[in-house]
């Protein structure tokens, strides 16, 4: 019932968003439906955690530990995004760059994102799963493209035309995984069912499965944003309007890994860790080269925070990687915490493009002198981002290196350790130049409105809190990594 | 159907759909292009079409008129649209020149069927034994989208890319679930909906269907 309600309030409000011209109160209402999400997302977990999985609509959804706890994501970061966007569009039709009917379109279609993301964890079947993931690609290239500029429709084009080839590697990977499900003993219901395909996994043919893996990754992973498939985040994630952001790189990169987890806990148990370790290590070490020596020269703040996603989708890799449950678990947090602190950069760099008018990091100077509140959001969200404590990335990240090296990847972890010491230096340097400095003088000192600040803030403690006490998550986390650690 | 009528009936459509995806490499004429490409779209239906009245599948056989009517009409026609209104409708300078690319053709089909060996190991049929021509029309899709810079030769090189994996669909599994099938097929019919929105916003608002032309991002 709960999993019912989950997809269905926050589609409703997105059907009444698109019909009404937008108004503040429109947004705010959006909001809510997202914080609905989140609260019954906390309700499954609660059920679940103990007990056995929730199933609706006959199997088609399917709610386990690792299900609702990419629930709680998506609501955790949806309610961040939209409360924002609530603001974003006000100044939008304030500046008269977009009206009141485009807005509610805005409105509709991140709706409809939130929702398609929640199927694609509820799904309890991989081609009901595939075709969400496949939705969200097509819903977010007309909000990376909503401010019609040049640059939005060169980025749209290539984030489509991307995607959606690697969706479609994705999808042959899933005909091939039904088909080696097919010719498993004499079955002829053979189903695209997690439970099913879970439960004859030892018997899938290794040769089909092996091909079929490989594709998942490359399909799959191209909307993850491993290298070298990532081609299109930096682009996509520049464009697109701050919380849209905020969403892609919170939490849509992760839903794709999600699928990820599930695809390759079914190739472990037809081929072995072996394969699929080798797969994975290899995208997440390149991945991390890639965001390393792309970050060193970064001159746009946006585009430095997209590549710091593929940083991150690279460690999430090398942690699943790992796979043991103390990696998946470390990984489950990795999800959340990188999604929080991620999407609350993402918002602040919104605010700070509608104040400073640039995108250039060059032209951000004194940030901290001159509007202290949000020179200090942005830099507490740096340092969380970049793992140090008391946020969660920081738990996150260690327990994943102490995971790696316990099955003898000590020297991929010690790889990953030498390019988050590059990502630091120069982030910290990037940081540096925008929040240090005295501002002109007698400029005087900008305040920030609380409504943007509260969420933000409040994002940002949610982050440090899972740091220092896990105590509410310990067990969903571990009940999770249950379902697809090793 | 007798076996080898049936047998030869279905190496026959398989080979059109990979021979239409060699031809979009071969002209330069978007036009030509496109109607390459609507009657990949009808080969693929009457490869399910056979499939299906082989199995007595009444679902597969609707499927097949479904992908018939998509594939080989509607889309092309979408498409055909886009190539009226440009008046420069040619590939004018592809990355790589068109013997280059058919050599690359040949070279991506020899990879498909040794890519695919566990496969068609697993499916002593004749439907298995084509299925490396699904997988060659796929990478000849990737190879198009990557040489090609018009927006439309990269839309059709999207959807080569769709029709092998729904070929390599047909062939190995008779249909993945319906649902899936309906739901895969919408959503690649809406991903080249919107790339064709795009591909008009291009043209309306900055005279461009030219990616060579849009340039600005990058590090």
């Amino acid at each position: 019932m709960l999993a019912i309600v989950v997809l269905a309030v926050p589609f409703a409000a997105g059907i009444a968003s698109a019909v009404v011209p937008w108004r503040r109160e429109i947004g705010w209402l959006c909001t809510a439906t997202i914080g609905i999400v989140l609260v019954c997302g906390i309700g499954l977990a609660a059920r679940v955690v103990h007990g056995p999985p929730i199933t609706a609509f006959g199997g088609a959804l399917r709610v386990d530990a690792l299900s609702a706890f990419m629930v709680i994501v998506i609501g955790a970061i949806g309610v961040l995004a939209t409360w924002q966007s609530v603001r974003y569009l006000s100044l939008e039709i304030a500046a008269g760059r977009s009206s009141r009917r485009h807005a509610s379109l805005y409105s509709a279609l991140v709706q409809g994102f939130v929702t398609a993301m929640l199927l694609a964890v509820l799904a309890g079947n991989v081609g009901v799963m595939w075709v969400a993931v496949e939705a969200t690609t097509i819903i977010t290239t007309f909000l990376v493209g909503y401010r019609q500029t040049r640059g939005s429709l060169e980025a749209s084009w290539k984030y489509i035309a991307i995607c959606s080839v690697g969706i479609a590697m994705a999808f042959l990977g899933t005909v091939l995984v039904y088909l080696a499900a097919l010719h498993v003993g004499h079955h002829l219901h053979a189903s695209l069912d997690w439970t099913s395909l879970m439960a004859v996994s030892h018997h899938l043919d290794p040769g089909v499965m092996r091909l079929a893996f490989a594709l998942l990754v490359l399909g799959y992973g191209t909307k993850v944003g491993l290298a070298p498939m990532h081609s299109w985040l930096p682009d996509a994630h520049s464009q697109a309007p701050a919380p849209v952001s905020a969403l892609m790189s919170g939490v849509l990169l992760t839903v794709a890994f999600y699928a990820l987890l599930r695809f390759k806990a079914i190739a472990d148990g037809a081929l072995g860790v072996a394969f699929p370790r080798a797969l994975l290590v290899a995208a997440g070490l390149l991945s991390l080269v890639v965001a390393a020596s792309l970050l060193l020269t970064q001159r746009d703040y946006k585009r430095m925070l997209a590549y710091h996603s593929v940083e991150h989708m690279g460690l999430l890799a090398l942690g699943a990687a790992a796979g043991t449950p103390l990696a998946i678990a470390a990984v489950l947090l990795h999800i959340l915490g990188h999604g929080l602190a991620k999407g609350v950069l993402f918002l602040t760099s919104g605010e700070i493009l509608h104040t400073e008018g640039t995108t250039e990091i060059a032209q951000v100077k004194a940030l901290l002198a001159r509007r202290p509140a949000l020179g200090g959001i942005f830099g507490f969200g740096l340092v969380a981002l970049l793992g140090l404590p008391p946020f969660s990335l920081f738990v996150s990240e260690l327990n994943m290196v102490r995971a790696e090296t316990q099955v003898g990847l000590g020297w991929a972890a010690a790889i990953s350790l030498a390019c988050m010491a590059v990502i630091f230096g120069a982030v910290m340097s990037h940081g540096r130049h925008m929040l240090f400095g005295s501002g002109p003088d007698g400029e005087r000192v900008h305040k920030t409105p609380a409504i943007v600040t509260v969420p933000l803030i409040g994002g940002l403690v949610g982050c440090a809190a899972l740091g220092v006490v896990a105590w509410p998550l310990d067990s969903l986390l571990r009940a999770a990594a249950q379902v697809v650690a090793l | 159907m007798s076996g080898s009528a049936y047998a030869s009936s279905l190496e026959i459509a398989s080979g059109v759909v990979l021979v239409c995806a060699v031809v979009t490499l071969w002209r330069r004429s978007l036009s030509a292009i496109v109607k390459a490409l609507a009657v990949q779209g009808v080969a693929l239906g009457v490869v399910a079409l056979i499939l299906g009245v082989g199995k007595h599948d009444g679902v597969l056989i609707a499927v097949a008129c479904l992908v018939i009517a998509a594939k080989g009409v509607v889309i092309p026609a979408l498409l055909g649209r886009v190539v009226a209104g440009d008046p420069a409708s040619r590939e004018a300078a592809p990355i790589v020149n068109v013997p280059a690319s058919l050599v690359g053709a040949g070279a991506l089909t020899f990879l498909a069927y040794g890519a695919t060996g566990s496969v068609v190991a697993l499916i002593p049929t004749t439907a298995g034994r084509l299925i490396p021509l699904g997988f060659a029309t796929m990478l000849i899709g990737y190879f198009a989208m990557a040489v090609r810079r018009k927006a439309v030769s990269q839309i059709v090189g999207l959807l080569l890319v769709d029709n092998g994996i729904a070929l390599v669909a047909f062939l190995a599994t008779a249909g993945v679930p319906l649902l899936v099938e309906l739901g895969a097929s919408l959503d690649v019919l809406l991903a080249v909906v919107v790339l064709r929105v795009l591909a008009a916003q291009m043209w309306s608002k900055f005279g461009v269907l030219d990616l060579d032309e849009m340039r600005e991002l990058h590090d």
